[in-house]
Parts: structure tokens; C-alpha cells; sequence
């Protein structure tokens, strides 16, 4: 850490003396940051798609999803490696659409970051229950679900720099296990281990099935955008964010492959879909019977959920700090750290939220409020690259990365948001209704009271030209 | 062995958390809220030098 103690006296000149985040970052971190928050899913989650629309259906939900994120992770790259800020996708919408609109993108980020997290801790404490009671000892997972929290929060506050140095190191270790499990069941020899032939079917439920599969389908990825939270504390906007987006996406469709090629050749597909166990990578581990692939996947499982939970309360503190900076929020989160250069009242703020949600709501629940708010998000960013490219159009201001094929990839977008969206109501529809009720308040409550605090000409910060058609 | 170490977390847990809560005040009381609220987003191309013609 190389951040400097401001004196305590003496003003801050602007741009100047400011304590502002710091622009430590490369592309491993973004990379870390992107991967981290999402590989938790290729250890859990995504096979409920397997019940919902068997082994195959939840292989045509891995594609359509796969998909849809390299959309999400070519539109962000562009966005984002202009629009240098901190509050990624919040920071895009103020800027291509208006203030309401940033608001709820806002509100969308922080609820899918914060739930996530609170996910990924209840799972950590739970999954240290789960090894004491292999070993035949009985224990509440509580503590170590707050411990967790602890720690990483721990870890936020004290700096970007190491928080996202010791998440490449997690997230990687994580990847590696699934590599090693990918060697132990020996892929050159597809019948020695693996059952495909005996165990997969056809599509037991048809192709509705299929439809209602891509709902946990997004599980594999549900994250990644996650990335562009970093780009006010990256040293190259330009360059490490689309680098790093676009191979954390390669790195997230290997390991879907992979995972669901291994699960799908030694789990029943019946299994799978209703995985008591938590962790149905885990389990694959124990039905080799290799006692050294089981301790590595429990491992591994335990640190994707670390990785995530810790990348969780980075976007989210950014996401809040923003608001807050544009006075979307109270002005008073809008505050940086002066000797770790961190959004450190945001950090604090969003912790004991996490840890009620984690010690008092089912997961289901929590993990439900997470993959809403986050497609949300994305049916946001079609509108959001359409804007972008109209009203400033290639040429015009300076890009980072230009995403080819456009407009294809915001339609393809925009038409698998909508899909999703029917498959979340086939399952979750009133909880979202209930949450589209919840952020329709929230926009009236913006829109009649908060927005009269906001400064409307220093919310836009970029130096570009008038839009075209103003 | 595993009753004692749920005890060590909680421990440990509120430990850190005491820290985290020491030092938030400690930072409220030592600079003003100018200093803290002073960060501005797009820093870079509000202050740094324009870029040069025909640079990527």
C-alpha cells in the first residue's frame, strides 16, 4: 500500500489534495474481482437447472447463458472503459440515460452484491459444519459464518490492492480444483470413470423444462459485470478492463463445461437437480471415492464461497459510495478512507445488512433477491449500449474497446433478459413482483423527495462533447 | 476442540470488528468532512493533462 496520511489540517484542493480511491489495479485483479464474485456457481446453484430441465436442459441453459454474458461482458467492456468510475453500470446510466434510471441500476447493484454475499458467508459457515460433521463432530455454523464476514470486511477496509491480490490467489486455487477434478476422472478415457451413456437422457420435462432451466442457468456467470465496479481504481481503464472482463468470461465458460461434463457423468440427473448436500461438485468428488479429490473439492467449494463474499463487498461499497458521492443517497457514505483509500463508511455500513440476511433468511430466498436484482441489471444494459452508440457515436469520444457486431449483441441481450425474466416467473413469480413493487417505491421515493439534493450539472463528470441530437 | 474454536470466531470476529469501529471514529474525528467527502468521480480526465492528438 503505498497511500499517504493526509494531515488532519489543511483543506483539499480539488483534484489536487482530494482523497480519492486509488488507481493500484491491473487486469489480474479485474480478472479476480469478475471471477471470484461468480465461480461459487459452478460449485453450487447452477444444478437445480438439471431438475428443472435435466442434464441436457441444463447444458441448453449453460449455452443460452454463456451467451448472454458474453453480450453482457463485450457491452461492459466498452461502457465501462470509457465511463472510468467507480459504481460501474450506475455511473454508465447517469451518464447514457438519466438520473432515475442510474438510481435504480444503483439500488439493482447493491442488493444483487449484498444478497450475494450474504449468500456466499451462510454457505462458508455452513460448509465448515459440514467437514466437522464428516469428521463426526456437531457444531453451529454461525460463528464462522460472522468470522468470514469479519475477515473480509477486515480486508476491504484496509485497501483495494491486497483485497483483490488475495482474491486472484483464492479464485485461482478454487479454478485449479476443478481442473484436478476435471484430470482425476480421467477425460481421455471417457468410459472409465464417467458414465455419460448410462446416466444421461433425454429432455424430461420438454422444452419448457429447457426455459425454466435458464434461470439457474445464469448461475454459472451471475456476476461477472461485476468487474467494471473496479474502474476507477484500475491504472488502465482501457486496457485491464476488457482484458480482464473478457478472460474471466473464458475462464467461467471453461469451468461451466468442465463442471457440467463431470457432474452430468456420475450424478443422476435426479440427483443433481435436488442436491441435498449443498455442493454438488463436492459430491462428485465423493462418489470417485478418491479421498484426496474429496478434501481438495471441499477446499475449493469453501474458497469460491470466500472469493465471492469478498468481491461481494467491494462492488457493493462502491456501488453505495457512488450514490452516495452524487448525493443519490446522504452525501455522508460518499466518504474515502485517507490512509486506505477505501469507501470505508459504505463498507461498514452494508456489513450488518449482510449479516442479519445471512444468520436469518434462507438461502433460497437470499440467493432469489440476488439473480433478480441481476437480471434486472442486464435488461438495463441493452438501453443502455443502444444510448451510448447513438448519442455518442464511434469517433465522436475516445474508447477503450469497441465491442464488434453492434447492435446484435444488445438485441441477443434484450431478447435472453426477457426469456430469463418468464423463466424466474415460472418459478419465483411472486417474488418478483414483490421486488418490482419494492424498487417502483424506491423510484417514487427518488423522484419526489432525494432528487431535489442532487446537484444536476456536477453528476456528469465525463469531458465529452453534446450528444448527438442535443 | 470444534466447541472451543466456534468460541475462538465469535472472538476473533468481534475483535476485528472492534477494530473496524475504533478506527471508523477515530478517522470521523481526525479530518473534517471536506477532507473525506473530497474525492471526485472522473478525476483523471477533469485534472490530468489532455491527451495528446491522435493518442489511443
Amino acid at each position: 500500500m503505498n497511500a499517504a496520511v493526509l494531515p488532519a489540517s489543511g483543506t483539499a484542493p480539488a483534484g489536487q489534495g482530494s482523497i480519492n480511491l486509488l488507481k493500484v489495479l491491473g487486469p489480474i485483479h479485474v480478472w479476480a474481482l469478475g471471477v471470484g464474485i461468480v465461480l461459487v456457481g459452478e460449485f453450487m446453484g447452477w444444478n437445480y437447472g438439471v431438475g428443472k430441465g435435466g442434464a441436457f436442459g441444463a447444458l441448453i441453459a449453460c449455452f443460452i447463458s454463456g451467451l448472454l454474458y458474453t453480450c453482457v461482458a463485450m457491452i461492459d467492456s466498452e461502457i465501462t472503459s470509457t465511463v472510468a468510475a467507480a459504481g460501474g453500470q450506475y455511473a454508465q446510466a447517469k451518464h447514457t440515460i438519466g438520473p432515475l434510471m442510474a438510481f435504480n441500476v444503483g439500488l439493482f447493484m447493491v442488493l444483487t452484491y449484498t444478497m450475494l454475499n450474504a449468500s456466499d458467508i451462510q454457505v462458508a459457515g455452513q460448509l465448515v459444519q459440514l467437514g466437522a460433521m464428516q469428521l463426526g463432530h456437531d457444531i453451529p455454523w454461525q460463528p464462522y459464518t460472522i468470522l468470514c464476514l469479519a475477515v473480509l470486511t477486515l480486508l476491504n477496509y484496509r485497501g483495494v490492492f491486497a483485497t483483490l491480490t488475495i482474491n486472484f490467489v483464492i479464485t485461482a486455487a478454487a479454478f485449479l480444483t476443478i481442473i484436478i477434478l476435471f484430470l482425476g476422472v480421467q477425460p481421455w478415457n471417457p468410459t472409465a470413470v464417467l458414465l455419460h451413456k448410462q446416466l444421461l437422457t433425454g429432455l424430461p420435462y420438454g422444452w419448457i423444462g429447457v426455459i425454466a432451466a435458464l434461470h439457474f442457468g445464469i448461475w454459472y456467470y451471475l456476476g461477472i459485470e461485476g468487474t467494471c465496479q473496479a474502474a476507477e481504481e484500475v491504472r488502465s481503464p482501457g486496457r485491464a478492463l476488457p482484458l480482464g472482463t473478457i478472460c474471466g468470461m473464458i475462464t467461467l465458460l471453461i469451468a461451466a463445461a468442465i463442471t457440467w461434463y463431470v457432474t452430468c457423468g456420475l450424478l443422476p440427473w435426479e440427483y443433481t437437480g435436488w442436491d441435498a448436500e449443498l455442493a454438488p461438485l463436492y459430491d462428485t468428488a465423493r462418489v470417485t471415492g478418491s479421498s484426496t479429490l474429496i478434501v481438495i473439492l471441499f477446499i475449493g467449494t469453501l474458497l469460491s464461497a470466500i472469493a465471492s463474499a469478498n468481491g461481494c463487498i467491494n462492488d457493493a461499497a462502491r456501488a453505495w459510495f457512488s450514490m452516495g458521492r452524487d448525493r443519490y443517497l446522504p452525501l455522508w457514505f460518499g466518504a474515502v478512507h485517507p490512509k486506505y483509500r477505501t469507501p470505508f463508511r459504505s463498507i461498514l455500513f452494508l456489513t450488518p445488512v449482510a449479516a442479519v440476511f445471512a444468520l436469518y433468511i434462507p438461502l433460497a430466498q437470499i440467493i432469489t433477491f440476488s439473480i433478480l436484482s441481476g437480471v434486472l441489471n442486464y435488461t438495463f444494459m441493452p438501453l443502455n449500449m443502444w444510448n451510448f452508440r447513438r448519442k455518442w457515436p464511434v469517433g465522436v469520444i475516445r474508447r477503450g474497446f469497441e465491442h464488434p457486431f453492434h447492435p446484435l449483441p444488445a438485441i441477443l441481450l434484450m431478447i435472453l433478459c426477457i426469456t430469463t425474466f418468464f423463466a424466474i416467473y415460472l418459478g419465483y413469480g411472486r417474488q418478483l413482483l414483490a421486488m418490482m413493487a419494492f424498487y417502483i417505491v424506491a423510484s417514487v421515493w427518488f423522484a419526489f423527495y432525494r432528487y431535489r439534493y442532487v446537484r444536476r450539472g456536477a453528476q456528469f463528470t465525463m469531458m465529452w462533447p453534446k450528444p448527438v441530437g442535443y | 476442540m470444534w466447541t472451543i474454536s466456534g468460541w475462538i470466531a465469535w472472538a476473533v470476529s468481534a475483535a476485528i470488528f472492534l477494530f473496524l469501529i475504533v478506527d471508523f471514529f477515530r478517522v470521523n474525528a481526525r479530518f473534517s468532512e471536506e477532507q473525506l467527502l473530497s474525492s471526485r468521480e472522473g478525476v483523471d480526465e477533469l485534472f490530468s493533462e489532455p491527451t495528446k492528438p491522435g493518442s489511443k
